[in-house]
């Protein structure tokens, strides 16, 4: 009876997953075309990888920029989300109220609509322009990461932006320690700064790894990557095609996927965190 | 001098005032700072042309004009949109809640044989970027004709594979193990079905997570606007005749916009050189985008914020 319930699923794995997964490998390995007869398509091997990083005059520039953004971006998203969930969890007045403001960017977060309050400068803290904070980036950083750390400080309210979700599973992970866990410190005189280190942050060790793997997703998904914009430019240019964006497809996602392969090496090797996931 | 700093600062487990004025003054600031986008976003939508350009306006117009959003939203066509943006996010949001708590009440419930392996196909399906998949999708959906339909929206949520589907699945399975069993052994002990369980005794128990999902699914349907341009309008993404969502009006809008001045002034505006929207008008039809978002939010925002507690959102 169990099989009923979950066979649309299934059902939809085998469509919708499986099918264009085995799809789309035969595709990357083809060369396709598409003739007034219909789709014809030629084994070509590797011959699409190795004209992406041959002959592709965007797409390696993009995929490197788009993952130096992360190596910022990410642990920014991190710390973020988690100060404000701490705060969050504090015996505050108008919990209420300060929740449904945290939450809001969820709601907003789109790529049209960030693209507009990019343009229009709403995203960008002015102080940070007045203080000539970019003079010190560019005489203290070292060259290859200048540039995504001035677009990050430029778009500095997208990454709290982009903190929603990880907040939110942040706040559940914190309501979940025991209560006796910080009075029994408090007891010992531990101060709330130990018991941070000591209690807070390795009970959010399996919240930290789903969060980073939710946050690298989420900013591979996002509309503003202009890797996958490449993607689908080429997937509907008729002299590239679907091989070659299929290619392309794989690449990224191989990438993405070693990316969460070093999340859960960092934070999800204990067991326990293990059961998180 | 110690007595003073536990005075202020308060012991361990006990908040001291400065304590305390540390945390609201963080949350407010912070708080500000997350808002400030979004109040700036409307100030701007009912600023005129003159307040617009003396820099000592900032926050607060001369005079409030609701011009803006009649222009914006002729040019992003709000009439003939609406209820095709509002059919793309609630269909598969709809069909998504319930196709994942079906699944997740499945897997919580019963012993479904390879669970575990269920369980893992599952979370692949979230980790591999959608990417992959889209080409052969896309292929598929202009084989069966269903470029530029719903359906081709509709039908991926229908069988739980839709937008993060994988994320839902697993709050309505965390959900439903935390429901207590007694209520549905006494149901079958009176001779009740599974089905007559599952939607007498599961359902109404699990309203919060129906929020939560729906909420969800509905926004990140609302905002997706790269697989619906390539579903909904094929071949020519930036073409956006066939059937069109207000995001996909607002991420054209420039186009959308010198378009709109030349049909309205004749040839004679392309003399003009490039007529591009100001500042107002665009954030105005960015308004308008978001409004029926935050509408929602903020009506569902007591369950929202309370179902968060209560469905145990991340999982053990």
């Amino acid at each position: 009876m169990g099989l009923a319930f979950v066979s649309p699923w299934i059902a939809g794995f085998f469509i919708f997953f499986l099918y264009p997964f085995i799809t789309s490998i035969v595709f990357s390995l083809s060369n396709v075309h598409i003739t007034a007869k219909g789709r014809k398509m030629d084994f070509v091997g590797i011959a699409n990888f190795t004209d992406i990083f041959t002959k592709d005059a965007y797409f390696v520039d993009r995929l490197v920029y788009f993952f130096k953004e992360m190596l910022i971006n990410l642990p920014l998203i991190l710390v973020f989300s988690l100060l404000i969930a701490i705060l969050l969890n504090q015996s505050i007045k108008f919990k209420g109220l300060f929740r449904t403001v945290f939450f809001l960017p969820i709601i907003v977060v789109s790529g049209p609509v960030l693209k507009m309050l990019m343009d229009s400068g709403s995203t960008t803290i002015p102080l940070i322009e007045q203080y000539g904070i970019y003079g010190l980036i560019e005489s203290s950083v070292p060259a290859f990461l200048q540039e995504p750390i001035t677009n990050m400080l430029s778009e500095l309210l997208l990454i709290l932006w982009y903190s929603g979700v990880p907040t939110l599973i942040f706040l559940a992970g914190l309501q979940k320690i025991d209560v006796s866990l910080y009075e029994a410190s408090y007891m010992d005189g531990a101060s709330s700064w130990v018991a941070f280190w000591k209690i807070v942050l390795p009970s959010m060790r399996g919240m930290i790894l789903i969060n980073s793997i939710y946050i690298t997703v989420f900013l591979a998904t996002s509309e503003l990557s202009e890797v996958i914009i490449l993607i689908r430019q080429y997937m509907l240019d008729a002299s590239k095609g679907f091989g070659i964006s299929s290619a392309m497809a794989w690449v990224y996602s191989v990438c993405i996927l070693l990316v969460i392969g070093i999340c859960y090496l960092l934070f999800g090797r204990e067991r326990k965190a293990v059961r998180h996931v | 001098m110690y007595s003073l700093k536990v005075k202020l600062w308060g012991r361990a487990g006990d908040r001291g005032p400065l304590f305390n004025a540390i945390i609201y003054i963080l949350l407010i600031s912070l708080g500000f700072v997350y808002l400030y986008p979004i109040l700036d976003m409307f100030v701007t939508s009912l600023m005129t042309l003159p307040d617009l350009l003396d820099a000592s306006v900032k926050w607060i117009p001369n005079t409030v004009t609701m011009d803006n959003y009649k222009e914006a939203m002729s040019i992003m066509n709000v009439k003939g949109t609406l209820w095709s943006t509002i059919s793309a996010a609630l269909f598969p949001a709809l069909a998504q809640c319930v196709v994942c708590a079906l699944t997740g009440y499945g897997l919580a419930r019963y012993n479904v044989p390879f669970k575990k392996l269920i369980m893992a196909l599952i979370l692949a399906t979230f980790i591999l970027p959608p990417y992959v998949l889209m080409v052969p999708n896309y292929v598929m959906f202009s084989d069966y004709k269903l470029i530029g339909t719903l359906k081709t929206l509709i039908y991926p949520a229908l069988f739980g594979q839709g937008t993060k589907s994988a994320i839902f699945i697993l709050i309505f399975m965390q959900f439903f193990r935390q429901t207590p069993k007694a209520l549905d052994e006494a149901a079958r002990v009176d001779g009740a079905g599974d089905l007559k369980i599952f939607f007498r005794i599961a359902i109404p128990l699990a309203v919060p997570a129906f929020v939560i999902c729906f909420l969800f699914s509905f926004v990140w349907y609302w905002n997706d606007t790269y697989f619906t341009a390539l579903y909904l309008n094929g071949n020519n993404i930036a073409d956006t005749s066939h059937l069109s969502t207000m995001l996909l009006e607002l991420q054209n809008f420039d186009a959308m916009f010198k378009a709109h001045v030349q049909s309205n002034a004749g040839w004679g505006a392309s003399v003009m050189g490039e007529s591009v929207a100001n500042e107002a008008i665009k954030m105005a039809a960015t308004v308008t985008t978001v409004l029926p978002l935050l509408i929602l939010y903020f009506i569902l925002q007591k369950n929202f914020v309370r179902g968060i507690d209560r469905t145990g959102i991340t999982g053990e």
